[in-house]
């Protein structure tokens, strides 16, 4: 099927997510769709999908004006979107989950549906267990499952958004094997979303990049590795002009560290950080670097490997003895994980600073919250909650609770969703925490801001972590290597 | 087997059947997600009403239809509280409960401890003269029969009709609902009103066929032992049937354990269907259990944990999240 996007707007608040993106897919070829994270791919496909609808703009399917309320609306017009978790019901009956959302009446028609899914199953090389729980499936199981599904309902443009996160190799050649098999014999559109530039290249015909809302170019693939990231990243940013530092000890080694959830796994990590260090982790959202500075945390326990603060072998410590050591970690959700939406700001400072007894001092902590609401220029009261907070105050008060003389500070995000003269403020005052030998380690989806601000930087792709890289002298070029995953 | 025994088996299931009735609206409302908490409140002012309808005109069906219309009233409100106001199910539950035992207590006051019109026996011809069965299963009353028929009616309709596999997915995944094309409020408001019905039915089956009669605080206590049932029946009407008369047959022993040994308070022995229920729970959601599944034959083994290993809805009682 033939799908045009005509200027496609829509915007969220002052956001704009998509800013006139217009597009066009034959069917029988496989497309790629890349773009940093908030560029617009994900507003960009559900619009597409039927869950959320554009605010101006036109969708033609085979030339034919069309609108969807719905995303099962979506797929009555041949349209499936494949979400990275699949959207099945997991205490159900494959047979069941397969059956929900089928052809209208009373009756479950058990015994056709039954035929069906195991032509399919068959079709699509795919052992299928009807009475088998969705709960007891692989992801990458699921996700077939999920496919067969939208095919099954009449699918004929398939969107699937970052499909190989949290499945194996041997998953993803299945993967790979079915979507080739699906644009090639069967004449179906195929949209790939990801971030992963490895995978676009190896699998499909065209690629469409998306930044900051608007189309920033198209391309056949094979294509230049370091177009693509071109395309994705723009310009190069200015240097930090930070005089220079001269590094003391090592604060912080790390060896042979194997950090592992179900989605990702990132190991044989080996670096050290010296006193006063800044090092940016680069690399797309959710590639392995969240996991280190997790586990670096204490958030998330290691499988195996040593982390090492000054020597001292911390590795199996909770989080709280991590900070009383001397590590601080500042969370990217600010009001998930760093704050306490209804907490006062004088309470937020108690809890983090007073010493352990029954009794708080109440003056002195209003007092002590007052001295730091001025100095890291907060615009709130004492007394406000965290909620009432901006989110740019309600960053730097993350970053006014920092106690002062800290060995390592690790961070997500730190300045994401300020403006540049609050970003430059915070900055300066974490250099000036140099000078009493600590560390920083921090990522940030905001690739200028990892060039701007490190002195080494590291990339990670797919839980790999990439040498290190200076950078005073690293280039986007090298920088876009490494975070596509080439050494 | 002797008549006594037989007698006493009726009777825990004629005691049973409004339980049954409440416990299969209450899972029907779960199983869309939504908590409907004000059971214990309901089904006193339903019994209430049910009892002064009938009484008034003589029509036992009449009793029936209002009280039915005041579960589905409370029903309505922890709905609209819940889905369209996004209101804590809880919280608005907790509140009606306690509205529904006092409001029946004022506006039932002139009618206390009157005879009023009662559901009669109606013995199955044929059925009813099987030996042991018979007595026990086909000489009841309507309610009996209705509530035996209910447990299968929704047990079948939630895990075999199309209808009761969207109801599922609504309490399951609303936003996977949803994108199957399943209109996730008007599922949840449906279902939320249907159960809030059975639930008044359940409180006028009390007040006109069980426990015949009204009184303050006439049924008390029954709405809290039905919400227990529904979890304890890990939400399949079936095994929450099973729970009600397994909750009755242990009542019934309390008072022949009474009779042995009086001197120990009734009020020990009333505890019993509790402590028996927890250590159910216990031994369901423990390991011991997958081990001794694992264990059994393989054939076996899949029944066996569909039947003994359960979940709730994973939208149970969650903040509402409009599609």
């Amino acid at each position: 099927m033939r799908v045009e996007l005509n200027n496609i707007r829509k915007s969220f608040g002052s956001v704009h997510a998509n800013d006139g993106i217009s597009m066009t897919l034959e069917s029988g070829r496989v497309y790629g769709l890349l773009g940093q994270n908030g560029a617009g791919k994900s507003t960009l496909m559900k619009i597409l999908a039927g869950y959320q609808s554009a605010d101006s703009g036109e969708i033609r399917l085979n030339e034919t004006l069309t609108q969807f309320d719905s995303p099962a609306a979506a797929l009555r017009a041949g349209i499936g979107m494949l979400y990275q978790d699949p959207l099945d019901f997991p205490p159900f009956s494959v047979l069941e989950n397969f059956q929900l959302g089928r052809r209208e009446g009373i009756f479950l028609d058990q015994k056709t549906a039954s035929r069906e899914l195991l032509a399919l199953g068959k079709r699509y090389n795919f052992d299928v267990d009807l009475d088998e729980r969705i709960s007891n499936l692989s992801p990458g199981e699921r996700q077939q499952l999920e496919l067969i599904r939208l095919l099954a309902g009449g699918a004929n443009v398939l969107i699937l958004d970052e499909p190989t996160t949290g499945i194996s190799s041997e998953q993803k050649q299945q993967l790979f094997d079915s979507i080739r098999k699906l644009a090639r014999e069967e004449n179906k559109t195929v949209i790939l979303v990801s971030h992963k530039l490895s995978e676009v290249q190896e699998l499909c015909d065209h690629v469409f990049v998306l930044r900051e809302g608007q189309l920033a170019g198209k391309s056949e693939i094979p294509c230049p590795m370091d177009k693509l990231v071109k395309l994705m990243f723009a310009k190069m940013p200015p240097r930090s002009k930070r005089p220079a530092y001269k590094f003391g000890q090592a604060v912080l080694d790390v060896r042979d560290l194997h950090v592992e959830t179900y989605r990702l796994r990132t190991e044989n990590l080996n670096f050290s950080v010296r006193a006063g260090e800044v090092l940016g982790l680069a690399g797309l959202e959710g590639s392995g670097q969240d996991l280190l500075i997790k586990a670096l945390a204490g958030l998330l326990t290691p499988k195996s490997g040593e982390v090492l603060l000054r020597g001292e072998d911390i590795t199996r410590r909770p989080f709280h003895q991590r900070q009383r050591a001397g590590i601080a970690y500042v969370a990217s959700g600010r009001l998930e994980e760093g704050l306490i939406a209804d907490l006062s700001l004088v309470e937020h400072m108690v809890l983090s600073t007073e010493k352990p007894g029954f009794l708080v001092n109440w003056e002195r902590a209003g007092e002590a919250t007052q001295d730091r609401i001025a100095k890291y220029q907060v615009v709130g009261q004492p007394a406000s909650r965290a909620k009432q907070l901006s989110g740019g105050n309600q960053q730097r008060f993350l970053f006014a609770m920092l106690k002062p003389a800290l060995k390592l500070i690790l961070m997500e995000h730190p300045t994401r969703g300020l403006d540049i003269r609050s970003a430059n403020w915070i900055w300066d005052l974490l250099n000036k925490r140099r000078d009493e030998d600590t560390a920083i380690i921090f990522y940030s989806a905001d690739l200028d801001e990892v060039i701007e601000r490190s002195d080494r930087i590291a990339a990670f792709s797919g839980g790999v972590m990439s040498r290190m890289v200076n950078a005073a002298e690293t280039s986007v070029d090298e920088l876009g290597h490494l975070i596509g995953g080439q050494q | 087997m002797s008549d006594e025994l037989i007698g006493i088996i009726a009777s825990i299931l004629l005691q049973a059947s409004p339980l049954i009735i409440a416990v299969c609206g209450e899972t029907l409302t779960e199983r869309v997600g939504v908590v409907n908490l004000s059971l214990d409140g309901s089904m006193l002012l339903s019994a209430m009403t049910g009892f002064i309808a009938a009484y008034k005109t003589g029509n036992l069906a009449f009793g029936f239809l209002m009280a039915a219309a005041v579960g589905a009233f409370f029903a309505l409100i922890v709905a609209l509280a819940s889905i369209r106001l996004r209101q804590s199910q809880v919280a608005v539950g907790f509140v009606l409960t306690l509205l529904g035992d006092d409001l029946s207590a004022f506006l039932g006051q002139n009618f206390t401890r009157l005879p009023g019109p009662t559901v009669q026996k109606l013995a199955i011809p044929g059925l009813a003269d099987i030996p042991i069965l018979g007595p026990i299963l086909f000489q009841q009353n309507l309610i009996v029969y209705f509530a035996i028929l209910l447990t299968f009616a929704t047990w079948w309709w939630l895990f075999k009709s199309r209808p009761g596999l969207r109801l599922r997915s609504v309490g399951e995944r609303p936003e996977a609902a949803f994108a199957r094309g399943v209109d996730v409020n008007r599922v949840r408001y449906l279902y939320t009103l249907i159960g809030g019905g059975l639930v008044g039915v359940a409180g006028a089956a009390y007040s006109l066929g069980v426990k015949i009669g009204w009184s303050e605080g006439h049924t008390r206590g029954l709405g809290w032992i039905a919400l227990a049932i529904v979890i304890f029946g890990g939400w399949s009407p079936i095994r929450g049937a099973l729970g009600a008369i397994l909750f009755g047959a242990t009542k019934a022993l309390a008072t022949v354990l009474q009779r042995t040994f009086p001197e120990v308070s009734v009020v020990a022995f009333n505890a019993l269907p509790w402590l028996l229920m927890i250590l159910v729970l216990l031994v369901v959601s423990s390991d011991i259990t997958d081990r001794l599944i694992a264990l059994s034959p393989r054939p076996m083994q899949r029944p066996l944990r569909r039947l003994l290993k359960v979940s709730p809805p994973k939208a149970l009682g969650t903040e509402l999240v409009e599609g």
